[in-house]
């Protein structure tokens, strides 16, 4: 057991390494540079002596592999530099906005389960029968449904009941304050962005849950169980359903690494100074730094978190053995 | 988990038609999903025939006119007949769709049962490749690609469909894995065929069940980030006819003076993903002996 | 010489103020004082927050309202092209020694932020790191002073400015918004510090800035223009969506966007709001100009390059444009309004505004027949911004469809977009021309050829059209100069069709009703310290 968890951490170096070697390649690929994102963005003309200055300063006339190295090393030592684009640490930035991210995250996932475990079990229980039908349709829905859409007509959709009702629109905040400073602020402004992420997550795993469910419905132990007599209430909870969360939680695991990579399109519609913006300006901006570092960060997510679940996994199930 | 579809499956004995008339009558909402699918796939293909207007012909003397007997779905900011751009952009859509999960899929396919055959080094690369791939933000690759490459429809599926190679191989290595354990693998071996050929006569027809439901829903993934890629400015462009295209410059603006232009093309995408969904689902319940009804 | 300048000026703020189709309410009424105005900013809030470093307006709408400056554009008064009034300094001196010579003084009693006095040192060193910054610094606009000699600061109160030989472009450029005055004591410790860091003696003080989200600001009691602020604080919010600064600003969450809102959101706004919201309006210094790459086969032929103008209707197309689009007027290469801009009849010579359309792709056709292009194929390369670049770029792409020609768009991020251009690697690109303080002679310098001009990328040579320019630069006579203008424009769009403007903008500013006392001016980059502003509640 011990050794194979030492096996799977070793094993995340060369992926952590390659994701750190592809990102380098790849911004460098991008033609263009952030000096000229800096000068020559607002359409204006500039001075081509401050576009040497802007080459010097933040280090990108020096050899590739250079560059690379010291990347690397940084890496080693946690150390990713400072924005290209802000010059302020790599570290701040993020750390900026990493809570409005993580909320959205983790109520999202609470919206998640909330609704598909119940309803998936729910489907597969009353398999073929309407509430089957309408609860996968509305599963389907929501992987259909393209989020940034769904979240612009969900403001739009606020703002017109509240102006139809009370007169004056209303909508969300656009600027986060954090939940322990003003609760009532803070929940208004993310439990929209949660929901329209939630809902799209729910709909995986709720056809999941209800997969999973159908299948464990049809084993033998399910089959003893009901031949004994227990009520079916009892055997769905005491039996099927724990065991049916197995692949389930996977999932949940799996989808929340992926999060961060839904949130981009998400904080956008609902202007939320997040992570998954941030990596949208930091590329846009050809912020070298930043966006190395954005990457490792969601690249060390997603490995950890896979990691985690293989080891939960293996912790809900006795039969799995580590190898 | 072995899902063997050979021994199982009882097609000689029907006709095709006699298959499709049992998955109809078995698969309501499958049904609904597949004439939907099938609607989509006719009207891409004969958008000429169809579509009342040139899609990319600007019409400054109807600018985001309503649905009218003129236009059926209305006009969008450049006076474009939505319905027009909507049928050619169903062909847009099976392009990027179908080219993303057909290439991504196959892909996919030869790596995954090739990294379970060979086992070893070989698998423990792949494997590590895969994890990079999958670990990596899509915004990031699609931007390099469009870039580097340009924008225009072959970079967008290209950016689109590298994400879906690892997703998939994953799913078909662990499938083959059981496979490749199988008596009938050996004995292969044992006779002496190639690789080559034992992956592709064994190994890979015994795979294709999982393969195809998968390569289904990519199809309906693929077109949904073709939209959002769109919505970052990072998709199709104009004026090529794309619903996600559509959806970013109109839905956002016009989103409550002219709620046509957001509407429909989002209806579009919604209904195409829908049935494609409801279509794989059946398929799995059709080809996942577990799940069949007897 | 100096006369002209100020005629030119004074005739070009006249009409620019009739251009002006929504201008203010007629009578003053008394400023009330108090409250917080909350707008946003339709860019990320990325960037380090020097000014001086800095290009994008986003840097200034945050941090102006902390800063200072030398001379600016009157804030009563910013639609004028020639109206530079005295900020930091008491009034703009009379140049000496024929003119070369500007002697400042600066106005005592003033403080920075910090409670140390601000002298003509402090002002002296922001304006020589603004000219030429020390190594490892960067100044983005210091070549619009290559003029400037020397500067000193003999004494706490004296700023002299000596310039190498006599221009026009001084004054505008010594208006420069960016030029932030900063402490000579804070820049003497640390060149760097400004980046990351705010402490000026504007009228107001930092408050706090929340990383890439918002910033803060509150009067600054000891502001030097009396009664100035109104306000007793601000936030400005960074909000990249389009969508989402229309939503905020119709629920109230903000009360204006300074930059410009599309036709769309201010139609809206109004049949939402109606008499809640106030629109300003005016031309803008910023215009789309479509470049051929003139070195590139086949736009290495002037047939060819005159049939891409010829296919456009610009007349038609901009009246359309105007409805989805922040463009409006159709101009030639100088800012419509300004006295040397060219008037419809001057422009409808020219290939690209003719007004018979028919006749025009007709001709269009026919130079390609003769060139053998025509089955023309050709990609544009674009900027992937809408307003107004995807815009512009998918009616051109129809026009040039109407005459025989099938165009993709590369549409690609800023970075790549300007690597292009600078690499030359394109066929056709839609750029774009975007300016401050209106300045006519200065600014069309920029279709000078690539070699004179670097940010010029048509790549064409043309001693013809170098020679008119040296011509108009020198010439001091307003009538003669204007006609020069119209021959370097001919021979720019005209003869040599090296370059087309296509549609110039137009800024639409929808503000809530109780935000006074703010007053458009033909440039975003232009009057945003907000120390005139007032709310009416």
């Amino acid at each position: 057991m011990y050794q194979y968890i030492a096996k799977r951490v070793l094993l995340t170096i060369p992926t952590l390494l390659g994701a750190a070697a592809l990102v380098f390649l790849l911004m460098r690929l991008i033609p263009g540079d952030i000096c000229l994102v800096r000068l020559g963005g607002g359409g204006g003309s500039f001075d081509p002596k401050a576009l040497v200055a802007c080459h010097t300063e933040i280090g990108v006339d020096r050899p590739v592999i250079v560059q690379f190295l010291e990347f690397i090393w940084g890496i080693i030592r946690f150390d990713f530099g400072t924005s290209m684009w802000s010059g302020k640490p790599v570290t701040t930035e993020i750390l900026a906005r990493l809570p409005i991210s993580l909320e959205i995250a983790i109520l999202g996932t609470a919206v998640a389960i909330a609704i598909a475990i119940p309803l998936g079990t729910i489907s597969a229980l009353k398999q073929n029968t309407w509430i089957d039908v309408a609860v996968r349709i509305f599963a389907i829905g929501g992987i259909a449904t393209p989020s940034f859409w769904l979240g612009i007509m969900s403001v739009l959709l606020v703002l017109d009941v509240s102006a139809a009702i009370t007169g004056t629109p209303w909508m969300p905040p656009i600027d986060y304050v954090p939940i322990w400073k003003d609760p009532i602020r803070n929940l208004s402004m993310a439990i929209l962005p949660a929901i329209t992420v939630g809902y799209r997550y729910a709909a995986v795993s709720m056809r999941m849950t209800r997969s999973a469910m159908l299948e464990v419905m049809r084993e033998d132990y399910v089959r003893t169980a009901r031949a004994k007599g227990l009520k079916n209430k009892l055997i769905v909870n005491r039996h099927a359903l724990k065991n049916a969360l197995l692949p389930v939680v996977t999932l949940l695991g799996i989808e929340f690494a992926f999060l961060i990579g839904g949130l981009v399109v998400t904080e956008q519609v609902f202007n939320l100074n997040g992570v998954g913006r941030l990596f949208v300006q930091a590329v846009q901006n050809q912020d070298y730094t930043l966006t190395q570092a954005l990457v490792m960060l969601t690249v060390a997510i997603f490995v950890f978190t896979n990691l985690l679940v293989d080891l939960l996994y293996g912790w809900l199930d006795p039969r799995i053995h580590f190898a | 988990m072995s899902t063997t579809v050979i021994d199982d499956a009882p097609l000689p004995q029907r006709s095709y038609w006699q298959s499709l008339m049992r998955f109809c009558q078995r698969q309501p909402l499958g049904t609904f999903g597949l004439v939907l699918v099938v609607i989509m796939a006719v009207t891409g293909f004969s958008a000429e025939l169809i579509a009342p207007y040139n899609p990319t012909a600007n019409d400054f003397a109807a600018m985001t006119e309503p649905p009218s007997w003129q236009h059926l779905l209305g006009t969008d900011q450049f006076g474009r007949d939505l319905m027009s751009r909507i049928i050619y952009g169903a062909r847009t859509a099976l392009i990027v769709g179908m080219t993303s999960a057909i290439v991504g899929g196959f892909s996919g396919l030869i790596l995954g049962v090739g990294s379970a055959y060979f086992g070893g080094t070989t698998d423990l690369i792949i494997q590590r490749l895969s994890d990079i791939v999958m670990a990596f933000p899509l915004i990031i690759m699609a931007l390099a690609v469009v870039a580097i490459f340009g924008p225009g429809v072959q970079n967008v599926i290209m950016a689109i469909t590298i994400p879906l190679i690892p997703r998939c191989s994953r799913v078909v290595r662990s499938s083959a894995l059981t496979v490749r354990e199988m008596p009938y693998v050996d004995a292969a071996r044992a006779c002496g065929f190639g690789a080559t050929r034992i992956i592709m006569r064994h190994m890979v027809p015994n795979v294709m069940a999982p393969f195809l439901i998968m390569v289904t829903s990519f199809v309906g993934q693929a077109i949904l980030a073709e939209a959002s890629l769109s919505y970052l400015g990072l998709g199709v462009q104009e004026p090529v006819p794309a619903w996600g295209l559509m959806l970013q410059g109109g839905a956002e603006e016009y989103a409550s003076t002219a709620p046509w232009i957001a509407i429909f093309p989002g209806v579009a995408i919604m209904l195409a993903v829908l049935g494609i969904n409801l279509f794989g689902d059946a398929m799995r319940d059709a080809l996942d002996p577990k799940l069949r009804e007897r | 010489m100096r006369s002209w300048f100020l005629k030119a000026g004074l005739a070009a703020s006249f009409a620019l103020a009739l251009s002006l189709s929504l201008t203010l309410s007629g009578q003053a009424e008394t400023p009330k004082r108090g409250g917080i105005l909350t707008y946003v900013i339709p860019a990320d809030g990325g960037p380090s927050l020097d000014g001086h470093k800095e290009t994008t307006f986003a840097v200034l709408h945050a941090t102006a309202p902390f800063y200072s400056v030398m001379v600016r554009v009157n804030p009563d008064n910013p639609s004028s092209t020639s109206d530079f009034v005295c900020d930091l300094c008491t009034e703009i001196p009379k140049p000496t020694d024929n003119g070369l010579t500007y002697t400042f003084k600066i106005r005592p009693g003033v403080k920075f932020h910090d409670g140390t006095p601000l002298t003509a040192h402090d002002v002296a060193a922001s304006w020589r790191r603004i000219v030429s910054p020390p190594p490892g610094v960067s100044s983005a606009r210091a070549n619009n002073f290559v003029m400037v000699d020397k500067i000193e600061d003999p004494d706490d109160t004296t700023f002299v400015i000596t310039l190498k030989f006599d221009t026009l472009s001084f004054m505008p450029a010594l208006a420069d918004p960016y030029a932030y005055i900063y402490s000579k004591a804070i820049l003497d410790k640390d060149q760097h510090w400004y980046e990351k860091n705010i402490m000026g003696s504007g009228p107001f003080k930092f408050v706090k800035f929340e990383i890439g989200q918002s910033i803060e600001g509150v009067r600054n009691p000891d502001y030097y223009h009396p009664g100035q602020p109104y306000l007793d604080g601000f936030k400005a919010i960074f909000a990249p969506k389009e969508s989402v600064r229309l939503d905020a600003i119709r629920a109230d969450r903000a009360a204006v966007e300074f930059r410009s809102m599309p036709p769309s959101a201010r139609d809206q706004l109004i049949k939402l709001l109606g008499d809640k919201i106030t629109v300003q309006e005016s031309d803008w210094n910023c215009g789309n100009v479509l470049t051929p790459n003139n070195a590139r086969p086949p736009f290495d032929d002037v047939r060819v390059r005159k049939a891409l103008f010829l296919a456009i209707d610009q007349w038609k197309g901009a009246q359309a444009l105007a409805k989805i689009a922040v463009v409006k007027t159709v101009g030639g290469i100088v800012f419509p309004g300004s006295p040397f801009a060219a008037t419809k009849e001057e422009l409808e010579k020219l290939p690209g505004y003719w007004p018979d359309i028919e006749k025009s792709r007709a001709e269009a056709r026919r130079l390609l027949k003769e060139a053998g292009q025509e089955n023309l194929t050709f990609e544009m390369l674009n900027r992937n911004v809408d307003q107004p670049y995807g815009i512009v770029g998918t009616w051109l792409v129809d026009e040039f469809s109407k005459v025989g020609m099938h165009v993709t768009q590369r549409v690609v991020p800023t970075g790549p977009w300007l690597d292009a251009m600078r690499r030359g690697d394109f066929a056709v690109a839609l750029e774009a021309n975007c300016q401050n303080v209106v300045n006519p002679v200065a600014d069309s310098g920029r279709y000078l050829p690539h070699d004179l001009y670097p940010e010029n990328f048509a790549y064409h040579k043309d001693p013809v059209q170098v020679e008119i320019y040296n011509k108009m630069l020198h010439e001091t006579d307003p009538v003669k100069a204007r006609v020069l203008m119209r021959d370097f424009e001919n021979q720019t769009i005209g003869v040599g069709a090296h370059q087309l403007m296509v549609t110039w903008w137009y800024r639409i500013v929808p503000m809530r009703s109780y935000v006074k006392g703010w007053k458009i001016s033909p440039s975003h980059y232009l009057n945003q310290d907000l120390a005139n502003i007032w709310l009416d509640q």
